[in-house]
């Protein structure tokens, strides 16, 4: 098999499977507990914070364990527009979020809150001169993720952090696919509240945090126990949360030469398909982009039936197609980006991870060839392309 | 996520391809939403269909009610392909994810506006068959949050 879908989640590294092990069967105790076991829980913990506080550049008591990203950001995006309620009823966010950000915006829409996504470039990157034009003085918190997870584009994080800074708005970054793959220093970017989950960076799946500045005075999101400085309450994912510290101490520790391996490998896969496969589009920025991530998208063919042929030959990626998703509409973000229906419909979107090779890239370049050929010849639209060229001619 | 059925139609579908003056071409949905389907009828002086041939983009259940729906009519009388509904399409291929049901409606109306080129070129009306729409999209309720 070839996983090259590693935006979708990862792979549980060995030594983070190793570190959460214990937690299961011998230090089971509960956090809150006074005796001995329960206080070998609370130590893991708070290393987790710690290394978690440390990439950041924040302090421990800025990070709170949730049960992913999703949780992240419905926390992120509610608490604040609740806090901020009284000062003004207006979110600026973007047309690319994850659906974990614009379905929660669609939710405070339908309780007074007025939201104006901005548009993006053809190439993914937030237009920040429309942003700037969108905030207004009821304007209480921007939303901009970090690095998309579709096209792997990088946002200007700093400089809308310094937007928002400057005019007083609160600034929220959805970091899922960026946190542990990319330095991220809170204070130097101006980021008031930051959502991140552990299965996007080899840790397991259902864990998250987010980073809340501290002074922000946001509501918890789960009222019961005192957990989580009381704000996100529920006896704390112990096994998972060790988990994403080690997840993170580890990705800390390789990021330098998984970088290097996944931008070398992605350029190489980016260079070979656009050379060797005709009437295809590069999605997203060439250069500002996640290391391990290609997005293409093939002219005259349909992005599902790419993938259960991929499927077929062992390979794993994902498209942004209607079909994949259950929706009727492609993507959303590539549609954001001005491409048209039927270019978001062919899109596929691979992503690496350090463990790939050069020659599993040689194999998928091989499969696309192949495949899209196939595709192609039973496609009307590639059909009627031929007919109008040679009618042009 | 699909039958036995759906993925050998789509790992091999049968009759792809296009048929030169054709009695009969359709094609039906939009880019829009993801599935195009065109399919050729080559019809004698009997009625009879004497062989037929399709082109789609779309998704794998796309390919497999285009590629199902052409085993289907292939042989029969004018009359009985008007018979070949999208439920019929279903059945064969052992049922359809519901996501899926518009693709085997899409197949039908394919057939349909092949037969409706077929019967405006002939000057002759078919019992039961109405002008084709060419734009099937189902209409899918909104999740509420
Ligand atoms: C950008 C982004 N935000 C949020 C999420 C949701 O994270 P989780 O799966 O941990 O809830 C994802 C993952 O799909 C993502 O890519």
């Amino acid at each position: 098999m070839i996983y090259l879908d590693n935006a979708a989640t990862t792979r549980t590294a060995p030594e983070v499977v190793e570190a959460m092990l214990p937690f299961f069967s011998e230090n089971y105790g509960n956090a809150s507990s006074i005796y001995t076991l329960g206080s070998v829980s609370k130590k893991a913990l708070n290393q987790a914070r710690r290394t978690l506080a440390d990439y950041l550049g924040a302090r421990q008591e800025e990070i709170y364990f949730t049960a992913g990203g999703s949780e992240a950001d419905n926390w992120a995006l509610k608490a604040a527009a609740e806090a901020y309620g009284e000062k003004g009823k207006h979110i600026v966010t973007t047309r690319i979020e994850h659906h974990a950000v614009l379905h929660t915006c669609e939710y405070l829409e339908k309780h007074g809150f007025e939201v104006t996504c901005v548009g993006v470039d053809g190439e993914g990157i937030v237009n920040l001169g429309e942003l700037e034009a969108a905030i207004r003085p009821d304007t209480i918190l921007i939303s901009v993720m970090f690095a998309n997870n579709e096209v792997g584009t990088l946002q200007p994080v700093k400089e809308i952090g310094k937007i928002a800074h400057d005019r007083g708005i609160l600034f929220h970054t959805d970091a899922v696919q960026a946190f542990g793959h990319l330095p991220i220093r809170v204070d130097e970017l101006h980021i008031d509240m930051l959502s991140a989950s552990a299965h996007k960076v080899n840790g397991p799946k259902g864990v998250g945090c987010l980073y809340i500045r501290s002074g922000l005075k946001l509501r918890g999101f789960i009222h019961g126990g005192a957990q989580e400085r009381s704000r996100r309450a529920g006896t704390e994912n112990i096994p998972g949360i060790v988990g994403f510290g080690k997840a993170i101490e580890r990705a800390v520790r390789i990021m330098p030469e998984k970088t290097q391996r996944e931008t070398e490998l992605r350029d190489y896969l980016i260079d070979r398909i656009e050379r060797e496969i005709p009437y295809c589009r590069l999605n997203g920025d060439r250069s500002r982009r996640l290391p391990g991530n290609v997005n293409f998208s093939f002219q005259f063919i349909e992005g599902e039936s790419l993938l259960i042929m991929l499927d077929m030959k062992g390979i794993c990626g994902s498209s942004g197609s209607a079909c994949t998703s259950g929706a009727l509409d492609p993507s959303h973000v590539l549609l954001a980006m001005g491409l048209s229906h039927e270019m978001a419909h062919g899109s596929l979107r691979l992503t690496l991870s350090e463990e790939n090779t050069r020659e599993e890239m040689d194999i998928v370049v091989e499969a696309i060839r192949e495949i899209v050929g196939k595709l192609r010849a039973m496609s009307p639209l590639y059909e009627d392309y031929l007919k109008s060229r040679t009618a042009g001619s | 996520m699909y039958s036995e059925k759906v993925m050998d139609h789509f790992q091999n579908p049968r009759n792809v391809g296009e048929i030169e003056e054709a009695s009969g071409v359709g094609t039906v949905g939009n880019a829009k939403c993801g599935d195009i389907m065109r399919i050729f009828l080559d019809i004698d002086g009997e009625g009879i269909i004497r062989d037929v041939k399709f082109k789609t983009f779309g998704c794998g259940a796309a390919v497999a009610t285009s590629s199902m729906a052409t085993e289907l009519v292939k042989g029969k009388t004018v009359r009985e392909a008007m018979q070949v509904t999208n439920k019929a399409v279903m059945e064969a291929l052992d049922g359809l994810p519901p996501v899926k049901v518009h693709c085997s409606l899409l197949a039908e109306e394919a057939i349909h506006a092949a037969l409706w080129d077929y019967a405006e070129k002939n000057g002759i009306t078919i019992e039961g068959l109405e002008r084709p729409r060419s734009d099937i999209g189902e209409q899918e309720e909104e999740p509420e949050y």
